[in-house]
């Protein structure tokens, strides 16, 4: 029984290491002026402002799709439908589509909406990728924030004369939020962290984006570059630090709004 | 009578903009459907062409990936996949299970409470930071130490790099299916005088197998479309590897190495590539939900 907890005891330590090896390595880099000054010499000095600007840009579009087609789409299964063949075409298609890789992604948002569409290499293109790609996680956790909410809450809205969608509006969705939020958040992870779908659809342009048919080059992305081209080791584990920061950040407001739900409801 | 009317009126529209609503929320419901079905349509339009020239066999089973020279097969890269897949696999299964059995069965709430985020925090670290990972610390240690050898970047670091990746599907997944093992199992075990580490390996284990084995197909499906981590470690090099210390190219690897500069035939190529990597993640999601399907029906 001890190797089942040793085990764990690496599972975790692996974690933990992680962090504090990049932590420990980019700390002396990490400064306000790192963040907020633009790069020179391909990134081998200065900061990296525009991969900042461009990183938060393409998960706010992705974001923009995301959030109302995924909570739209929870919406529909949670409390519109009963089980049937449409449901059940519905969830398993949203399960196929998380287990679609990164790279597949990065593909098809290059085919359709850099090449057909036109978009190019541009925010937009990396957004609606991204957005596409992180549907299932904001479906899946929405869904089950909305099954989280006890059925009274519906048949006291109900009684009171509300139509189904009043219920909705302004009682179970508010009821809901935190959980829906979850998901949202937990997307915006997975939109920052990611590097195979975006250095395909949104570029690799090293400047300041000035609009959503700019290209745009994510901090990830920026920092696979860095090491990849062994351009500087100091900026790569200083640009690995505030990713490694920033998604510490977002797991943990991602789980106290998960956990603020299930102390509503427990 | 006034009042009654327009009360009428509101109830009729409310009710006419309910079912208006219900279309819409379905419309945004069939996204993730209809996305999957234009992601298909692309890929296939793009990859089939060269796979149509090349006849589908020589581009399978070919041995030869030379774009230069039209040379189109995904033999070594199909090898590579399932070699990193493998190995993964290898370290990820008993690492993952020990810490979802520790999880769900041995660790008091507390610790629990503690340690599921944190497992969950190691999916949300960018796999770049893996591959980096990889590339200072695990890459140099192989190549450099005595009985191993070779040039580091090879099968072996991928498939211990992809081996912790997947430790968050493994055990996420492998907890639900313990814990939706029926307490009454437990208590039972227990009340014939079995131990704990007897009621887990001879009751609950057994109950929870089908969930089991759909998390560790899921986990074989992270490993297998796993990207930018694997090209960071992996070396790459297009051939059969002869060790698990020989660079090798995965599949995944093969289209993001070589989309930036790929055109015409080649870049078909590369979609064709995406096919095969698209069939394989969409029948081990398959397989995983027919796994994880039957055991719900068989237990209510």
């Amino acid at each position: 029984m001890w190797v089942m907890w040793a085990s764990t005891a690496v599972t975790v330590g692996l974690l933990l290491f992680i962090i504090g090896f990049i932590l420990k390595r980019g700390a002396h880099v990490l400064s306000w002026e790192f963040l907020f000054t633009n790069p020179r010499q391909s990134g081998a000095l200065g900061g990296i402002l525009p991969t900042v600007v461009s990183t938060i840009w393409v998960s706010a579009a992705a974001v923009l799709v995301a959030a109302p087609l995924g909570v739209s789409a929870a919406i529909y299964l949670a409390e519109y439908t009963k089980e049937s063949r449409l449901t059940r075409i519905i969830r398993s298609g949203t399960e196929a589509l998380a287990g679609i890789p990164s790279i597949i992604f990065g593909l098809f948002g290059f085919a359709f909406f850099v090449t057909t569409l036109g978009l190019g290499w541009s925010i937009l293109s990396g957004g609606l990728t991204l957005g596409l790609m992180i549907l299932p996680t904001v479906i899946r956790t929405s869904e089950e924030a909305l099954r989280a909410v006890p059925r009274y809450y519906r048949d006291v809205a109900q009684s009171l004369g509300a139509s189904k969608w009043q219920s909705i509006r302004s009682v179970i969705l508010p009821a809901a939020a935190p959980g829906v939020m979850t998901g949202v958040v937990l997307g915006i992870g997975r939109a920052i962290s990611e590097t195979a779908a975006v250095i395909f659809t949104a570029g690799v342009a090293l400047r300041m984006p000035l609009s959503p048919f700019d290209s745009a080059r994510t901090m990830s992305v920026h920092f696979y570059t860095l090491t990849m081209e062994g351009i500087s080791d100091d900026m790569a584990y200083g640009t690995a630090s505030v990713l490694v920061v920033t998604i510490l950040l977002i797991n943990i407001g991602a789980y106290s709004l998960m956990n603020r739900l299930t102390r509503r409801y427990r | 009578m006034m009042m009654i009317a327009r009360t009428r009126a509101w109830v009729a529209t409310a009710r006419l903009s309910d079912a208006m609503i219900e279309r819409c929320l379905l419309l945004a419901a069939l996204s993730a459907v209809s996305t999957l079905a234009l992601i298909t349509l692309f890929i296939l339009r793009e990859g089939l062409p060269v796979v149509i020239a090349e006849g589908p066999w020589a581009f399978l089973a070919g041995v030869k990936w030379a774009p230069s020279r039209g040379a189109y097969g995904l033999l070594p890269m199909i090898v590579g996949t399932a070699v990193v897949t493998a190995g993964a696999l290898v370290v990820g299964v008993p690492l993952g299970l020990a810490g979802a059995i520790t999880l769900a069965e041995l660790a008091p709430a507390r610790a629990r409470t503690l340690l599921k985020p944190m497992i969950e925090l190691l999916a949300g670290i960018p796999s770049v930071v893996y591959g980096f990972i990889g590339m200072e610390i695990l890459v140099p240690f192989i190549r450099e130490r005595g009985t191993l050898g070779g040039p580091g970047y090879s099968a072996l670091a991928a498939s211990i790099i992809l081996g912790i990746m997947v430790l968050p599907t493994i055990i996420g997944i492998s907890i639900d299916a313990l814990e939706a093992v029926p307490r009454s199992y437990r208590d039972g075990s227990r009340a014939l005088g079995a131990t704990q580490w007897q009621t887990i390996t001879g009751v609950v284990l057994p109950a929870a197998r089908n969930g089991i084995v759909a998390a560790v197909i899921l986990g074989m499906g992270r490993a297998v479309g796993e990207t930018m981590a694997v090209i960071m470690v992996a070396g790459n090099a297009v051939q059969f590897p002869g060790s698990i210390l020989a660079p090798v190219r995965t599949l995944t690897a093969n289209i993001a190495l070589e989309m930036s500069y790929a055109s015409g035939a080649h870049a078909q190529a590369l979609f064709a590539t995406g096919i095969v990597l698209f069939i394989i993640s969409l029948a081990l999601n398959g397989i995983a939900g027919r796994v994880r399907g039957s055991r719900r029906k068989a237990t209510p």
